[in-house]
């Protein structure tokens, strides 16, 4: 068990290594952030000045080193473009990412669930054929449109709900939170809903397959046989049994979306996560997009991590080979 | 305390606001606005506030509302007189300047030349970016509390001219909170990130990067008595997206949004409550040679370089169709230039306004008396995100080359890597923007058209001749006006006949606003809050 446990760590540190390594690489290709922080009025002097000052004079590997050894101790720079602290940066945007995405997952569970139920029990029924044909546009559709799309019914044409920014904000020690304030809740609403589209139709087709699979099951028969309603048969029976993976797939989903709400944070100008790092690759605002990556392969890696040791915890057949999640991975 | 006692006010109307429900949040109307409280927005945020750290646009605008300079640029780009009240010129070389009396910092510290001296200081410092502004003056001298002398390096006839973005700053503010430095930076975040304290017509409230800037009216500005505020309070925010920013002004959430894409235009010109605001800019887009290689960097081993053969360049201008890079690519919001330099600037000469006809067969011909009868082939540099539509122009060039025989492969890329490869020359051909910051001519002479220039160089291709290089010299130092003049026409003339470049057109700024609200418009595309009037 605990060597178990040591050597998911220990691989875990080498993907943590290996993404730093890849991220600061790639950075090499974005382009001179010298000439975004000086703009047209420097003199080849001023330039040489500000490389020298970042360090971009230095090969590579040192600067990778450098990089490496300020990074292990929390120290990620100051930003290029806004002149603040990055760590203080991500602590900031961080609440605004994780508020939208949880609350995208809830309205994706909320209607994801139910859509998955009904089209598994009525699977040649009218609606759920085209509950189903539709939920292929929500997939289909880019985020950046289906984002422009509600912005020009529900904002321009109704004026029912903000078209960008948080609205209000509350400070609650270090986390701002835009959920106790009226236009910080209506401000939500939009981005949270063009999030969720693509996940709501995810696990409606998941739940969808899966009760399909349950329901031809020996035990749903045999419960079919004792004459219990179909009530039970259906949620407390079929729906508990498919809830399983739905459980693992919303797991990575939601660390996906923390990470990759990118399209949906710039169409609205939500001051998350997502929208830093997109301004930060335009800028090359190196120490931005380095702890970023470095965050966000951290929260892959923790999220593996405790779903690995949930599996460990809940089979007993996993203890001694390897884990569940590489493969649902 | 303000914002605790806010945030307990908010938390209550949060949670009535949830237990409530849906209905009632749709229900409230969109925040009743504090009276003549003008908010607009445009794609980025300012990078610091620090008078002398960032030199870059969006940065500058916000700036110049907070910090004066002696002298102040209105939307027009007239100069006026600002901490300065008047000002002469003892010598060649030196200025005097009476600074206006009675001007409080916003702190309530009065503003003396002290602080004009200080601020001249931090600005020639090294972690300065604003340098640039006060390159050729040597020293700033205290004469008494009120009188400043500037003394140059050598005669500078534009000196006013650089002024309006030489911040003044007070040095006891700047003593208090660790400031007397430009902000390094990249170490820590500089005091001046987040706060600061000028005697301009606004204060800064609060500064939340990349999400607003809150300014309000400052009560003690000296125009304020005359007068001269319309806004009482403005607020900042940049919008990245431009679809998104064009919503928030259709939906009533800014009072204007800028720059606006040209295929907005015609929606917002056909929305009711709303208008477009446009006309030129100072930007003068243009195609550009190596003028130095002797073998062209595209052509090894040939020991070749077309592009110094003037025909060449010329067979290039005659080939290339501004008229349909006009209508189709720009859609008519451009304005078709001869020239380098924007009517805007001082120096432009509307006598050399007339280019060389479009004339594809004409072209061919110079190509085949060049030596050059079946073309050849060449990389096109081109970025794709930091001049109006400018892959699409280079992707419009192509083809026009084509025809005249020119192979040209465009490699459009984003402006951080094209401007890393054309400023250290690694270039054949490509498509670059200038606009003059000192709203001056000889800015765009010495940064365009000659090899070693005192301050920055433009000239991605190495142009240069002894008559352009001497005429730069000369009006850099010209103090009377008409021979200056002159010489500028002359230098302006030389570019044209030599096929420098070959200039496209001149960009376009367009603003959209809400009816009711007055907001001129400025080729530099920094709208004035001063200059704001909102309808009662």
């Amino acid at each position: 068990m605990l060597a178990f446990v040591l050597r998911r760590l220990f691989q875990a540190a080498l993907v943590m290594l290996a993404v730093g390594f890849i991220a600061f690489g790639l950075f090499t290709y974005v382009g001179d952030p010298v000439n975004n922080l000086l703009g047209q009025d420097a003199t080849a002097e001023q330039r040489r000045q500000v490389a020298a000052d970042l360090g971009l004079d230095r090969p590579f590997p040192m600067q990778y080193a450098r990089f490496l050894s300020r990074a292990v101790r929390g120290e990620f720079g100051v930003s290029y473009r806004l002149g603040v602290p990055v760590a203080d940066l991500l602590a900031e945007r961080l609440p605004a990412t994780l508020e939208l995405s949880c609350s995208a997952m809830a309205l994706a569970l909320l209607a994801g669930v139910p859509l998955g139920v009904y089209a598994g029990l009525h699977r040649r029924g009218r609606l759920a054929r085209f509950l189903m044909a539709g939920s292929l546009l929500g997939i289909s559709l880019p985020t950046f449109l289906i984002g422009i799309l509600l912005i020009f019914l529900f904002s321009v044409r109704l004026g029912w709900f903000p078209s960008f920014g948080r609205g209000e904000v509350v400070r609650l020690g270090f986390w701002s939170t835009g959920l106790l304030t009226q236009s910080g809740l209506r401000s939500l609403v939009l981005p949270a809903v063009t999030l969720a589209l693509f996940q709501t139709t995810l696990i409606g087709r998941l739940v969808r397959a899966q009760m399909l699979e349950v329901l031809r099951t020996d035990y749903i028969r045999f419960a079919r046989a004792r004459g219990l309603p179909d009530r039970v048969v259906h949620f407390r029976h079929a729906l508990r049994n498919t809830l399983v993976p739905v459980v693992t797939v919303v797991g990575l989903q939601l660390g996906g979306i923390v990470a990759f709400a990118i399209i949906t944070e710039t169409v609205f100008q939500w001051p998350g996560l997502g929208l830093l790092f997109l301004q930060a690759v335009q800028f090359v605002d190196v120490p931005v997009m380095s702890a970023y990556l470095v965050l966000v392969a951290l929260l892959f890696v923790s999220i593996n991590l405790a779903v690995d040791l949930l599996y460990l915890a809940v089979d007993p057949r996993l203890r001694a080979g390897a884990s569940l999640a590489d493969r649902v991975a | 305390m303000r914002g605790s006692a806010r945030a307990r006010r908010l938390a209550s109307l949060g949670a009535f606001s949830i237990a409530a429900g849906a209905a009632v949040l749709l229900a409230l109307p969109a925040g009743a606005e504090a009276p003549r409280t003008f908010r607009y927005a445009s794609q980025g945020d300012a990078l610091d506030l620090d008078p002398h750290g960032a030199n870059e646009g969006q940065t500058n605008g916000i700036r110049q509302e907070i910090y004066e300079g002696l002298v102040w640029r209105s939307a027009d780009l007239a100069l006026h007189p600002a901490l300065a009240e008047s000002w002469t010129r003892l010598a060649p070389t030196t200025w005097r300047f009476h600074l206006r009396k009675n001007v409080r910092f916003h702190d309530g510290t009065p503003f003396t030349a002290d602080d004009v001296v200080f601020s001249f200081r931090r600005a020639n410092h090294k972690a300065s970016d604003m340098k640039t502004y006060v390159a050729l003056v040597k020293d700033v001298v205290r004469v008494d509390d009120h009188t400043v002398d500037f003394l140059t390096d050598g005669p500078d006839p534009v000196l006013l001219q650089k002024l309006p973005y030489h911040f003044v700053m007070s040095r006891r503010w700047a003593e208090q909170n660790g400031a007397l430095e430009p902000p390094d930076k990249f170490t820590k975040e500089a005091p001046t990130a987040r706060r600061a304290n000028g005697t301009g017509p606004f204060r800064l409230v609060e500064r939340v990067p990349d999400t607003r800037i809150v300014l309000e009216s400052s009560p003690g500005w000296w125009g304020a008595a005359a007068g001269k505020l319309d806004v009482a309070r403005a607020e900042y925010r940049p919008i990245a997206n431009a679809a998104t920013r064009v919503a928030a002004l259709l939906s009533g959430e800014v009072d204007l949004v800028y720059p606006v894409p040209p295929q907005d235009l015609a929606r917002i010109r056909a929305a009711p409550g709303f208008r477009v605001l446009e006309g030129p800019e100072v930007r003068t887009i243009y195609l550009g040679f190596d003028h130095f290689r002797d073998e062209l960097l595209d052509m090894p081993g040939s020991g070749k370089n077309p592009f110094k053969d003037p025909r060449v360049r010329r067979a290039v201008y005659q080939a290339v169709d501004v008229k349909a890079i006009h209508d189709k690519v720009m859609r008519g919001s451009s304005l078709v230039t001869a020239l380098l330099v924007a009517p805007a600037v001082q120096g432009y000469d509307p006598k050399l306004e007339a280019r060389l006809p479009y004339d594809p067969e004409a072209a061919k011909k110079l190509l085949a008396e060049a030596g050059w009868p079946q073309g050849f082939a060449v990389t096109m540099d081109c970025p794709n995100d930091r001049y109006v539509n400018d892959e699409a122009i280079c992707q419009a060039v192509v083809p026009m080359l084509a025809r005249i025989g020119l192979k040209v492969s465009l490699n459009a890329q984003t402006k951080s890597k094209f401007f890393d490869k054309v400023r250290s020359h690694q270039t054949s051909f490509f498509l670059g923007g200038w606009a003059s910051t000192t709203f001056d001519a000889h800015y765009t002479l010495s940064n365009l058209l000659v090899e070693q220039p005192p301050g920055p160089s433009w000239n991605f291709g190495r142009y240069s001749t002894p008559r352009m290089e001497a005429l730069t010299r000369d009006i850099a130092v010209e103090m009377d006006q008409a021979r200056r003049q002159q010489l500028v026409s002359e230098a302006l003339q030389l570019a044209r006949d030599d096929v420098a470049y070959v200039p496209l057109h001149d960009q376009t700024v367009a603003w959209a606003a809400r009816q009711g609200v007055q907001v001129p418009l400025a080729p530099d595309n920094i709208p004035r809050l001063r200059q704001v009037r909102m309808a009662r």
